[in-house]
């Protein structure tokens, strides 16, 4: 009896702290779509969204602001999956427990190292880096910044595709490997096919942790609002919320906030793939 | 629940009742309202702060909503105290209505240290700005490309040193924004363009000139080097007053004290010790 009663207790604290959760959720919605509201009347939706200029208080289009956000990501993403991919392989697959064990927890510090370090380190080493390579007068670059989400997202990667390759079953190893197969092949074909769904979840975990890093992306990208190119400085639209925010008023603060509501979406439209990807695997 | 909601009507009410007596009782006459540019607002904070430390009882509220909201704000009487990051001229205040200088703010043009540059008008930086200019040689520099940083369009510095160097213009519907180029790199504070300029060989930069070190340059504007002297002077003209306006005749005592205080030697410390330039 007394033990229903701590059963029933504990199901409505658990369900308490997902109410709190949600509500949480649902009012951060709320106030930014109010406060962004009346920036889209006041420019149009589809003025904000595809206008290029940015020049407050009489232009607000965030195309480039977008592109900056779309194009470093999917930079970010292109050199930091491969290489998380790899490492979660030699650390579920090659590697001999003991160096794995060294190497994850190096790994796993990568991700408790605060973002304006990342962005020191991209200012420093990154964009002094990128002028001498490639003969430019700035560094401050999408380029420097697509270096450094890439850094960023590895621990996010690595983990995530770590683990769903240790849970693929020993036998299907032995199964590929009886047939004749190599390590590698075997690698290849068989256990990252398997471990697919944890991957992908990794990677779209990537995608969300890059499209929201604002601190570093600051400090190395150069903030220019225009079209972004890989060697020419360009704004994220975090970063356009963060260097603006401070002293903005009215209409400008407006569009700020509207600038979130599109941040907002991108990232429901990642949740959705995510939640897409996950039902793939019950079935 | 039903007491926070009678304690909250209280309050209102209170509220309301002393905004309706305005700054006449004694209540009131104790806090000291200053409203106005958010780049004054800083030092007055600090300033408020220390009066307070040394009067109590004195209440100094500080909100910063910008130097013609300031000038309003002094001329219809909302606050005892206006400021204004901008000279103010006589024409915008009405009868009775008096300012002082409380400091001033340099706004040193910077460049790499590598660079030969040492002077440039301000027709020549305007145009750097404005994207006309993009090579080093066509200021009596090497032939390099300039790489242009700038700081955010809500930034304080930002708008004095478009007003002083003429990069605004008008849209259409007569809106006044920046003319700064869409390319100039934007750094995210006086320290973001102090490390990008210290360490590009091509950059330009602007910051406030107490930030000014050995790890960058300060150029010349028009022949005239930005120190603290050629500031007070006015000779150095890439410079902002920081302005204080007031209703003299609508002055609580607090207020009064206050004012008086803010040009005595130990509120100028606190001007020189925040990296401003003291009047006295």
């Amino acid at each position: 009896m007394r033990q229903v009663r701590i059963d029933k207790s504990f199901h409505s604290l658990f369900f308490l702290s997902a109410l709190v959760s949600t509500f949480a959720v649902a009012t951060i919605a709320i106030f930014i779509f109010i406060e962004g509201l009346p920036a889209l009347q006041s420019v149009g939706v589809g003025a904000f969204v595809t206008g290029s200029t940015w020049n407050p208080p009489g232009y607000f289009g965030i195309l480039p602001m977008i592109s900056g956000s779309v194009l470093s990501t999917a930079g970010a993403i292109a050199i930091g999956v491969p290489m998380g991919l790899l490492t979660a392989v030699f650390l579920a697959e090659i590697a001999p427990e003991r160096l794995a064990h060294t190497l994850r927890t190096a790994i796993e510090l990568l991700a408790g190292i605060p973002s304006v370090i990342y962005g020191f380190f991209g200012l420093v080493v990154i964009v002094p880096l990128i002028e001498q390579v490639f003969n430019i007068p700035a560094g401050n670059t999408t380029l420097a910044g697509i270096i450094v989400l890439a850094i960023m997202i590895l621990p996010t990667v690595i983990t995530l595709s770590e683990t769903s390759l240790r849970a693929v079953p020993q036998t299907y190893r032995e199964g590929s490997l009886a047939l004749g197969a190599s390590k590698i092949f075997t690698i290849f074909k068989v256990v990252i096919p398997a471990a697919r769904s944890g991957i992908l979840t990794g990677v779209i975990l990537g995608i969300a942790r890059a499209i929201g890093e604002t601190m570093a992306i600051i400090m190395v990208m150069g903030n220019a609002p225009m079209i972004a190119g890989l060697l020419q400085p360009s704004r994220t639209l975090t970063a356009n919320i963060a260097l603006e925010m401070s002293y903005a008023s009215g209409l400008h603060a407006n569009a700020l906030y509207a600038t979130g509501i599109v941040l907002f979406i991108f990232i429901m439209l990642l949740n959705s793939a995510l939640l897409y990807l996950n039902r793939k695997k019950v079935s | 629940m039903k007491k926070t909601i009678l304690s909250t009507l209280g309050a209102i009410g209170v509220a309301a009742t002393l905004v309706g007596c305005g700054g006449a009782d004694s209540q009131s006459s104790q806090s000291v309202s200053v409203s106005g540019s958010t780049s004054v607002t800083e030092l007055m904070e600090v300033l408020g702060e220390s009066f307070q430390g040394s009067n109590p009882g004195v209440v100094v509220e500080v909100q910063g909503t910008g130097s013609s909201a300031g000038i309003r704000a002094a001329n219809d009487g909302t606050s005892q105290i206006g400021m204004s990051s901008r000279t103010v001229t006589d024409s915008e205040l009405s009868s009775g209505v008096e300012k002082f200088t409380l400091a001033h703010d340099g706004i040193a043009v910077v460049v790499n240290n590598s660079n030969a540059v040492v002077n440039m008008t301000t027709d020549q930086i305007s145009a750097i700005y404005k994207g006309e200019i993009t090579n080093w040689n066509e200021v009596g520099g090497s032939d390099s490309p300039i790489v242009v940083v700038t700081r955010d369009p809500a930034s304080g510095t930002r708008g004095a040193f478009e007003d002083i160097m003429s990069l605004k213009m008008t849209t259409e519907d007569g809106k006044k924004v920046s003319a700064i180029s869409a390319s100039a790199q934007v750094a995210a504070g006086n320290g973001a363009v102090k490390t990008t300029v210290a360490q590009n060989d091509f950059a330009i930069g602007y910051i406030s000139l107490g930030s000014v070190d050995n790890s960058l340059k300060a150029l010349t504007v028009n022949g005239v080097e930005a120190t603290d002297t050629n500031i007070s002077s006015g000779a150095y003209g890439v410079a902002r007053p920081f302005e204080l306006m007031f209703n003299s005749a609508e002055q609580s005592e607090a207020s009064r004290a206050y004012l008086d205080w803010m040009l005595t030697e130990e509120a100028q410390q606190i001007v020189k010790d925040k990296g401003y330039i003291s009047v006295i």
